[in-house]
């Protein structure tokens, strides 16, 4: 029982489980929207844990490559006649390559540099959205055709939960493998220490790079399926609050827990459905629960409660 | 040219704010290794209250002395409640804590005040100098000149007092500064409170300028951390001079290349700036041991 329970992919497994069972636990189609939104925001934060939990850089950012997949899918179809699929995809190639071609620069600054230089990547990217209103609709942004497959219409809650819980399932398999392989190890070495990492081989800049490009694709991903889950894309998607928010989630789950992420993320798209009923006092809850959380789980609440857990049992 | 100079005027002004609150970030990161994103919203306090204070009745210079008071404690609380019973604790669980501070201070002001925008007469009248074609508002000039003399004050307490010099030592190496019987942890509530006080003062001074309102915090933090990077993560000095850069960028490419992408033009030059100086303007390479 306890090797199972450490087991790599018994993560994938619980996952897969969960997104299988809870359409039969949940009441309404709003508690289904509201799991769709978990699995479309964890999407991202798993993406951007590997970079950041396991690879050990910081992005400020990742909300722009977040709003690269949202606006492909929303500006693609409206402004050149592409179909939504195809135009899915070219987002997240432009997303891929973006990360490809800043990466390398980028990526050679360390700590709080590396924060602001991501930061900076991802103003410039939102700002873009906001101005070019041409294209975008500018500050009230536009709206998004919905995903047809096949003459099939993807709009229903439903469609969406199982659509992104099965990305996000696979999402977290990728994960995992990545983690459990040369690469994966890779990434950790670079996050103990880059110098030790050079000094066995590995090559550093390159295992950052390829760290950078897979949590944009993650991120683009994650952008396209809320995109076309809301029908409406604003800079709102792509803005600086949005990295912060994604960093957020990667932290109070437990930064190098794939799990964790998941549930960093649900419970920030948790909270201010809870705290609506706080009307006014929403924020000042908001915040001092990222506080408590922080200050009484530091580690993360998975890991923490992992460790927990652990030493009662010893 | 009278054009240069009316830029120049408003990016330095613009600058002197992000200095002051890059150089809050520099005081607390060197103590503590801290980077406070609730910056910004010592900022918002400096105006919010004395804005409201004023409203009550209370004459303006009070007003503002209420307002950095008021700043000065929630600098001192946040130390306390938050970070303190954080300490040991990663960097970017630290930088969350002071996210999730700065969300809170932000809805207790939208609370507490309201959602609007205010703004309070300029201490010296609103009729602009004329000086070689170009406007210069007196206000800008006292924002200028506070801003100096908050530099000048902070240097004179670092090199001349004996708390200020263990305020250096803490920053320099905390464990040494507690052999030599420093009560680092003291100092590092200092520099919370003086951060948070030099944020209060620039938002007093700027408010009648630039108008304030509950949600001010964020951009100026935004631009203050950046500033405080392009400088040199750690050097007061290169604070002081990233912010008034940055000021400058802004303001020069908003006039005249575009205003929509202002912020962008100041962006590409950190970047630019890092990408040739990954340490900053006037930082040092750090050399990481194995």
């Amino acid at each position: 029982m306890q090797s199972a329970l450490r087991h790599p992919y018994t993560v994938v497994i619980a996952l897969a489980l969960i997104v299988a069972v809870l359409p039969f636990a949940l009441p309404s189609t709003f508690h289904l929207r509201i799991a769709a939104l978990i699995f479309i925001f964890s999407i991202a934060v798993v993406g951007l844990n590997l970079l950041m939990g396991f690879a050990g850089q910081v992005s400020l950012g990742h909300a722009g490559f977040f709003g690269i997949g949202a606006y492909a899918v929303a500006v693609g179809p409206t402004h050149f006649g592409i179909p939504s699929l195809a135009a899915f995809f070219v987002g997240i190639a432009i997303a891929g390559l973006l990360a490809y071609l800043v990466g390398r620069p980028i990526l050679k600054l360390k700590g709080h540099y590396l924060a602001v230089a991501t930061l900076g990547l991802g103003i410039l990217i939102a700002m873009v959205f906001t101005n070019e209103a041409r294209f975008t609709g500018g500050p009230d942004g536009m709206p998004v055709p919905r995903l047809e497959l096949f003459g099939w219409r993807a709009r229903t809650p439903i469609a969406w939960y199982w659509i992104s819980g099965v990305t996000l399932v696979i999402a977290a398999l990728i994960a995992v493998n990545l983690i459990e392989s040369p690469t994966g190890r890779a990434f950790r070495a670079i996050h103990d220490s880059e110098t030790a990492a050079r000094t066995l081989g590995i090559d550093v800049p390159r295992y950052k790079l390829a760290a950078f490009v897979l949590s944009a694709i993650y991120a683009a991903v994650a952008g396209a399926y809320l995109a076309l889950f809301d029908a409406l894309v604003t800079p709102v998607t792509a803005g600086f609050l949005r990295s912060i928010e994604f960093v957020t989630m990667a932290v109070i789950g437990g930064l190098g827990s794939i799990f964790g992420g998941i549930v960093g993320a649900a419970v920030l798209v948790l909270l201010p459905q809870v705290l609506t009923s706080f009307h006014d006092y929403e924020h000042v809850m908001l915040g001092l629960l990222m506080m408590a959380f922080m200050i009484f789980l530091p580690q993360g609440i998975v890991p923490s409660l992992a460790r927990l857990l652990q030493r009662r049992r010893t | 040219m009278p054009e240069l100079l009316q830029f120049l005027f408003s990016g330095l002004t613009v600058g002197a704010i992000y200095a002051l609150v890059a150089v809050g970030f520099t005081l607390i990161y060197n103590a503590s290794d801290v980077i406070n994103f609730a910056q910004g919203e010592f900022v918002m306090l400096g105006g919010m209250v004395t804005f409201f204070a004023a409203a009550a009745g209370v004459p303006i210079p009070l007003a503002a002395l209420m307002a950095i008071v008021v700043a000065t404690a929630v600098g001192l609380i946040l130390h306390r409640l938050a970070i303190e019973p954080a300490r040991g604790a990663s960097a970017v669980t630290l930088i969350i804590i002071t996210i999730g501070a700065s969300i809170f201070l932000r809805g207790v002001a939208a609370i507490v005040f309201d959602k609007n925008f205010h703004s309070y007469p300029a201490f010296l009248g609103s009729e602009p100098w004329r000086i070689g074609g170009a406007a210069l508002l007196p206000q800008s000039m006292i924002v200028l000149i506070g801003a100096g003399a908050i530099v000048v004050a902070l240097w004179a307490f670092m090199t001349m007092t004996l708390t200020g010099k263990a305020l250096v030592a803490t920053s320099a190496n905390r464990l040494a500064a507690r052999l030599v019987g420093i009560n680092t942890g003291a100092i590092v509530g200092l520099s919370f409170a003086v951060s948070a006080a030099i944020g209060a003062i620039g938002g007093v001074l700027m408010t009648p300028i630039t108008l304030t309102s509950y949600d001010v915090g964020t951009l100026l933090a935004l631009k203050g951390f950046a500033a405080a990077m392009l400088g040199g993560m750690g050097n007061p000095l290169g604070a002081v001079i990233g912010g008034l850069i940055v000021g400058l960028l802004e303001q020069l490419s908003a006039g005249y290349v575009s205003s929509a992408y202002k912020d962008a033009i100041a962006f590409l030059v950190i970047l630019g700036v890092l990408f040739a100086m990954p340490q900053g303007l006037l930082g040092r390479a750090a050399v990481e041991r194995v």
